[in-house]
């Protein structure tokens, strides 16, 4: 494993999965990543990343009820775990920091 | 009222999805999957969505969805495989009498295999070493005369190749062929008969021959230049060179404007010469009838669309063209139609007119082929029915094995490639037997029919191998098939137990169903056989209503017949002599256009060209007036008729009275004819045929002639050979082509005798496979009721009564046989190949049963041996094992 390190992508699946509370499962998320960031999101690769996070231990996932929806399957909602929040909280927080250290001036010259 | 259709994704894409994904992860994949499609349904329409279903149900085929099985248990068989050999090896070796029955009757069975697989292939291979194969068709005339439908021809006119030549669009080539050339090349003093065709420069276009010396593009332009294979230049002009030099044939002078490469054997027209066809524009100036719509007796049209060309645009031409030419015509109608190039040998039947050898070429109608496979699939199906009945009868035995490798952690799906591994190791085995019996059958199948040596080689090529080796894996895996699933379904508990409680009898109906099968099919073709061969015999000691015994026929070929007679004259072991224009009986026929006093009622009859001798030779019965009278030198002469009852019933003459028809007189073929005979009537064509009316003319030295020699001599060969040498002190360059006239007969139903050697050997093999399997059978089930036996002897039963009890289940299984397959071949002859010969003799009961005593007696020798051995065991030393 790579670390408790975020990607980019998988923090922003992260921040989805803690934005859509209670409904957040896979369809769900790539719907609201797709409205968020513009860019065309493949259920694919969010069900992987999906995959990576609970393995990662950053979210964890349970069955809900079934419905007529989707031919009779149930869906997997994802919550945030403690560690996943963490994170989250790290990655702003070493932003943050970044962030910070530019000198406003150096920034405008930009 | 208007409701949306249910959609629903592809059903496969989800089974695969099912297939691969782990169970855990499943569930909500498959739901998104099903969302997204729902959603897709709505924004972009059914068909694309389900396309995208496809597409992510491949995408989402990824380390993490993936069931580790999936990788892991091929892995894991391709190790087993190795133990499988191992297992199944000492299995094979440690049942000798099994493993060899088993690999005996498969090989047997699958020699027949190989043999059909080379025929077939052989067959397939013909004509596709043209390059543009696929692109070439020959153009198939439909008749219709008289508003008669005739049949499709092979041949066509030469005009329809001219005419398409001209006017259909979308053809890059077309070439005229005409058949038939033939005739005597001389070069020195060296004479050799020569055969091949009349064609065209472009001939070279579209096939595939290449050329040696010679420019392709001229060679066959000019009249009387002709183009000679390898072999006929090289015996024609020795070692010299052949190009540009001058040979006489028959009376014309040409010219050799080119040498080609000898014609594959596999090319369904052969030659050894090529005549420009405007050699033969030449010759037949005079005739309109050479060129005309309706003369399409002796020519075929090749075409070669260009590459992408539109094959139903060029139909409609053709049909259109061939409207506008029947305009012209009274009472023909002629269609024409395309036939691919490679359908030309193994495809539809054809019909021909008096083509010579070598026109049409080789043919083999796709039916016979599947007749053929179907009867050789059904006696490999027996040898694995063998294989698959002691195998499950001596599962017993390997209970305990499957018990512990399930205990281990086989699963079902490894038991089952266990015991088809087998399977397919026996019919390996057995593969090197069958091939080896291949080599051997190979020249008997071959020298079977002179036909037969001119269709196939049957040599190996290497996509034969690998037809033979997928061929043995297939037999290996029907014949595993059934033992690999029930050997699977064993319960590991239900193995260890104590034997006797494993419900392995419950495939005993199975057992037995197999076994009657097996019989009835062998019943069915020995009994094929036996009533087959009894009807060829009757046919061939069939009353023809003439006599054939002791006749030589001696076909003349373009000889005068007249120095020939003088010198057998001589020989006192001919007996008497005559001439005549073709042997009749034996499917040769010459037709005429026959009328009596109504001019507009014609009716076609079969005439013979017959000298004065002809009828007393053979023994035709008069039964009213006489021989010939006038002796007419020349065709125009010739003013007499001697006809057959069927004449008289066809046109009524003398009121069935065949005293009032002598006198009459008849037009036969536009010539009037006086009736100076009356025959009975004989079998003019072959016993299928029903016997119609023939008329006999006197026979003119314009005609061809064979003559017909009575020979009394008691070393036969001897005189054909005093006879022969007499020949050659005629004809120098031609062979002796004389036959006895039983012999011609029997040729001319050669099939027959080839079909019933073929079910004949078949036969013979599907009872030596039966019979091994019951054999292996029979041992079984005595070694396992060994003990049984011993109690009842001990109890006072004596050995007939247990090789009743031991014989009893057999002879049961075999009556049903006989009870299913006799009535069906009684049947089978009796409404479908009887019919087809309205003179043949009934079937006897006898011929039904000869066959069925045969079988009989085998099975009791095999099942008797073994249980009389049973049965006359000692009880104290079988009970005392232990």
């Amino acid at each position: 494993m790579k670390g408790t390190n975020l990607g980019e992508f998988e923090e922003l699946v992260l921040l989805t999965v803690a934005a859509l509370m209670s409904e957040a499962y896979s369809v769900a998320i790539c719907d609201e990543l797709s409205n968020h960031t513009g860019r065309s999101v493949k259920l694919g690769v969010v069900h992987a990343v999906l995959n990576r996070l609970e393995e990662k231990g950053l979210v964890k996932s349970e069955l809900g009820e079934a419905t007529k929806a989707r031919g009779g399957k149930r869906k997997r909602f994802y919550q945030l775990t403690m560690q996943g929040k963490t994170a989250l909280v790290s990655a702003k927080s070493m932003r943050d920091e970044l962030w910070a250290r530019i000198p406003s001036l150096a920034w405008k010259k930009m | 009222m208007k409701e949306q259709r249910q959609h629903h994704p592809p059903s496969w894409a989800q089974r695969l999805v099912e297939w691969y994904c782990k169970p855990g992860l499943v569930e909500d994949l498959m739901g998104d999957l099903y969302e997204c499609f729902e959603r897709n349904v709505r924004s972009i329409g059914p068909r694309r969505a389900k396309l995208v279903y496809i597409i992510d149900a491949f995408k989402f085929f990824r380390s993490y969805t993936v069931r580790r099985s999936i990788f892991v248990n091929p892995f894991i068989n391709r190790i087993m495989i190795g133990s499988y050999v191992k297992t199944s090896g000492r299995n094979i070796m440690r049942n000798k009498l099994f493993s060899f029955i088993n690999i005996l009757g498969l090989a047997v069975s699958m020699s027949v295999g190989l043999l059909l697989i080379a025929f077939v292939l052989d067959l397939r291979s013909y004509d596709r070493f043209h390059k543009n194969g696929e692109r070439i068709y020959r153009i198939t005339n439909i008749l219709t005369s008289n508003n008669e439908e005739n049949g499709k021809f092979a041949s066509t006119s030469i005009k329809t190749g001219k005419l398409i030549r001209e006017k259909v669009t979308g053809i890059e080539e077309v070439t005229i062929m005409r058949n038939d050339f033939s005739g005597d090349a001389k070069v020195g003093d060296n004479i050799l008969p020569i055969k091949g065709f009349w064609a065209e420069p472009s001939l070279f276009r579209i096939f595939t021959f290449p050329m040696v010396e010679g420019n392709p593009e001229t060679a066959l332009k000019d009249p009387y230049s002709v183009v000679l294979t390898e072999t006929a230049a090289r015996k024609l002009f020795g070692n010299q060179a052949a190009l540009g030099k001058a040979i006489r044939i028959d009376t014309l002078v040409y010219q050799v404007t080119g040498i080609m490469k000898d014609v594959p054997f596999f090319s369904h027209i052969s030659f050894e010469a090529l005549v420009s066809l405007s050699t033969a524009e030449q010759t037949n100036k005079g005739d309109k009838h050479f060129a005309s719509w309706t003369n399409m007796w002796s020519n075929s049209v090749y075409i070669m669309p260009s590459v992408n060309a539109n094959m139903t645009a060029i139909r409609s031409q053709l049909n259109a063209l061939a409207k506008e030419e029947n305009l012209a015509e009274e009472n023909t109608k002629i269609q024409l139609e395309l036939l691919p190039l490679y359908n030309i040998v193994v495809g539809e039947s054809l019909r021909q007119s008096e083509g010579g050898p070598g026109f049409t070429g080789p043919h083999m109608p796709p039916i016979v082929l599947w007749i053929l496979g179907g009867l050789a699939f059904i006696v490999i199906l027996s040898a694995c029915f063998n294989y698959t009945n002691l195998s499950i009868a001596r599962a017993m035995r390997r209970i305990k094995e499957i018990g512990l490798r399930k205990t281990i952690g086989a699963g079902k799906g490894q038991v089952r490639l266990q015991f088809l591994a087998e399977a397919v190791m026996i019919s390996l085995a057995a593969l090197l037997f069958s091939f080896l019996l291949f080599l051997v059958l190979r020249p008997m199948l071959i020298n079977m029919a002179p036909e037969m040596q001119r269709m196939v080689k049957l040599d190996l090529t290497p996509s034969m191998v690998a037809a033979f080796i997928v061929f043995s894996v297939t037999v290996g895996v029907i014949a595993g098939f059934l033992p690999a699933i029930f050997f699977s379904k064993i319960s590991p508990i239900n193995a260890f137990r104590s034997i006797s409680s494993v419900k392995m009898f419950k495939h005993l109906t199975l057992r037995r169903a197999l076994v009657v099968i097996q019989y009835t099919v062998t019943l069915i073709f020995i009994t094929t056989t036996t009533i087959g061969y009894v009807q060829y015999k009757n046919i061939l000691a069939f009353d023809l209503g003439f006599s054939t015994a002791n006749i030589l026929n001696i076909n003349m070929l373009n000889n005068k017949p007249d120095a020939l007679l003088k010198e057998l004259r001589e020989m006192p072991e001919v007996t008497a002599l005559s001439r005549s224009l073709i042997t009749t009986g034996v499917g040769n026929a010459w037709g005429g256009n026959m009328k009596y006093k109504d001019s507009r009622d014609s009716a076609l009859v079969m005439t013979n060209h017959v000298d004065e001798n002809y009828l007393p030779l053979h023994d035709y019965k008069l039964v009213a007036g006489g021989n010939f009278i006038a002796r007419p030198t020349t065709a125009l002469a010739v003013s007499e008729v001697i006809v057959n009852e069927q004449v008289l019933k066809r046109f009524n003459i003398g009121a069935n009275n065949p005293r009032k028809a002598i006198g009459e007189q008849i037009t036969l073929n536009g010539r009037k004819m006086t009736i100076v005979g009356v025959m009975q009537d004989f079998h003019y064509g072959k016993v299928e045929n029903l016997i119609g009316p023939v008329a006999f003319t006197f026979w003119t030295p314009e005609d061809r002639a064979i003559i017909s020699a009575k020979i009394q001599s008691a070393d036969m060969p001897a005189t054909v050979a005093r006879i022969e040498s007499v020949w050659k002190k005629i004809d120098r360059v031609h062979p002796f082509t004389a036959e006895f006239y039983d012999e011609e007969i029997k040729d001319a139903y050669s099939e027959f005798s080839t079909m019933i050697k073929i079910i004949g050997f078949l036969s013979f093999l599907a009872i030596s496979i039966a019979s091994m399997g019951l054999f292996g059978m029979v041992v079984f089930t005595t070694e396992t009721r060994l003990k049984e036996i011993g109690i009842r002897k001990v109890m006072g039963a004596n050995v007939g009564n247990l090789i009743y009890l031991l014989s009893r289940g057999f002879l049961f299984l075999l009556s049903v046989s006989a009870l299913i397959a006799l009535p069906a071949t009684y049947l089978f002859f009796k409404t479908v190949v009887l019919p087809h010969f309205p003179y043949h003799a009934p079937v006897q009961i006898t011929e039904l049963f000869v066959g069925l005593l045969a079988v009989l007696l085998v099975a009791f020798i095999m099942i008797g041996a073994q249980t009389w051995k049973a049965a006359r065991s000692n009880p104290v030393k079988v009970l005392k094992i232990e």
